[in-house]
């Protein structure tokens, strides 16, 4: 018998103590998958909408000259990185991480040629420790996150790039799948491809002032939206990776009382024959 | 009257959609009023009041910024960073924010962000419009 009843019990105790957290960790996270889910749902028409009109722009006036559009030499590159503020999600952000940090080794061979704007407090410590070039940082953002929360940080990487001081910017998330699957990437943001339009139906608006002018106050609007929205599938994919999870650890939690109660079960029948037998032999001895 | 489908969108949600006799909004030159059946037409819209009249007298006022609207058809689509109707408006805090704006483009010290301080004033002053 290895170790004492009472440890054996002691161990279950607090084993029960920590399954019932990461359960109630689980649930929560789910509410708040949903939640995001939700709100990633909302988001889509403005995103959809600004799409179309741009499309509609971009075919209707071939050749727009827009620096946004334009692919120019590149110097120096910007990555947006999103992670969460809070661990326990699994590998939610060291994959997103470990791929951000493969890519610019790749790219890049010094810390002149890229810069990072980070989102989330894990990110923001993982590349700060490492000495990595931060160029902008937003944390403690709320489980749902206002378009307003992240205008900041958007609105100054697409004005850089405006700037000429970043030539081009890739966007880092993990994209959500499901529940149980979220694939981290990294996606170009800037230049943008104009998006094709899909269907035959472009009207031929009137523009006011000109199209030119409506262009430009759209596409950076239409970069800050692709970076909201990547926020929020992000959010999602971190509620759910934190969900799976936690019900990883709440089953292995039920495997290792099941284990620990059969030992416990018998050691405290061994010592219950080990007192029977020295009745036993305490009674023979008086006989 | 005929009327037209407006709707109001702004990155987080549909802020409004209902049917109007006529839309007034502030675009980058100047005041536009739309009506059923207006040609297609997409323009910035400003930091200002949009009015939205639903029927004879009544409309409904919110605060529109970073925004602009589509016209097509008998549908009208304004697309904002915020929109505000009324009721989501603390008029105390845009009043507020409303001074705070003023007295930074007053003092003029060197590194002001004009540019920042007079929306900001922009925003302010269209939220304490509409809650009026």
């Amino acid at each position: 018998m290895a170790k004492g009843i009472r440890e054996i019990r002691r161990s279950i105790k607090s084993k029960k103590d920590m399954r019932q957290i990461t359960k109630a960790m689980k649930m929560v996270a789910a509410a708040k998958l949903r939640r995001n889910q939700d709100k990633a749902e909302a988001a889509r028409p403005y995103a959809d909408k600004i799409q179309e009109v741009i499309a509609s722009i971009a075919s209707g006036t071939s050749g727009s000259k827009h620096p946004m559009l334009q692919n120019r030499p590149v110097k120096k590159t910007g990555y947006i990185v999103i992670t969460s503020d809070r661990g326990l999600a699994g590998g939610y952000n060291a994959n997103i991480l470990r791929k951000v940090v493969n890519t610019i080794n790749e790219k890049h061979k010094s810390k002149d040629e890229y810069g990072i704007f980070v989102i989330g407090r894990k990110g923001r410590d993982f590349f700060s420790k490492r000495n990595y070039p931060l160029l902008e940082e937003v944390t403690g953002l709320p489980v749902s996150p206002a378009f307003a929360d992240i205008k900041k940080i958007a609105g100054a990487a697409v004005q850089m790039f405006e700037n000429e001081q970043i030539d081009e910017l890739y966007l880092c998330y993990n994209k959500f799948q499901s529940a149980i699957s979220q694939i981290p990437t990294v996606k170009q943001l800037l230049p943008l491809e104009a998006p094709e339009s899909n269907n035959a139906r472009t009207m031929n608006y009137e523009y006011e002032p000109s199209s030119e002018e409506v262009l430009a106050d759209l596409l950076p609007k239409y970069a800050e939206t692709l970076v909201y929205s990547a926020l929020l599938e992000a959010k999602a994919s971190e509620e759910g990776s934190r969900m799976t999870a936690m019900g990883n650890a709440t089953d292995n939690a039920t495997d290792m009382i099941n284990r620990l109660t059969l030992s416990y079960n018998r050691a405290r029948q061994a010592a219950i024959t080990q007192e029977i037998s020295e009745i036993v032999a305490g009674a023979n001895a008086q006989a | 009257m005929s009327k037209m489908t407006v709707e109001v969108v702004t990155p987080e949600r549909v802020v409004y959609s209902g049917q109007a006799e006529m839309v007034i909004a502030r675009g980058l030159q100047g005041e536009i009023g739309i009506m059923p059946n207006h040609m297609p037409l997409v323009t910035p819209l400003k930091t200002a009041p949009v009015r939205i009249k639903t029927e004879g007298d009544k409309e409904v006022k919110m605060a529109v910024s970073g925004g602009f609207m589509e016209v097509r058809g008998d549908k009208v689509t304004i697309l904002a960073e915020t929109a505000e109707l009324p009721g989501d408006i603390d008029v105390e805090r845009a009043k507020a924010a409303k001074e705070r704006a003023e007295k930074r483009l007053a003092e003029k010290y060197a590194e002001l962000d004009v540019k920042r301080a007079e929306r900001a004033l922009q925003r302010a002053m269209a939220r304490i419009d509409v809650a009026k």
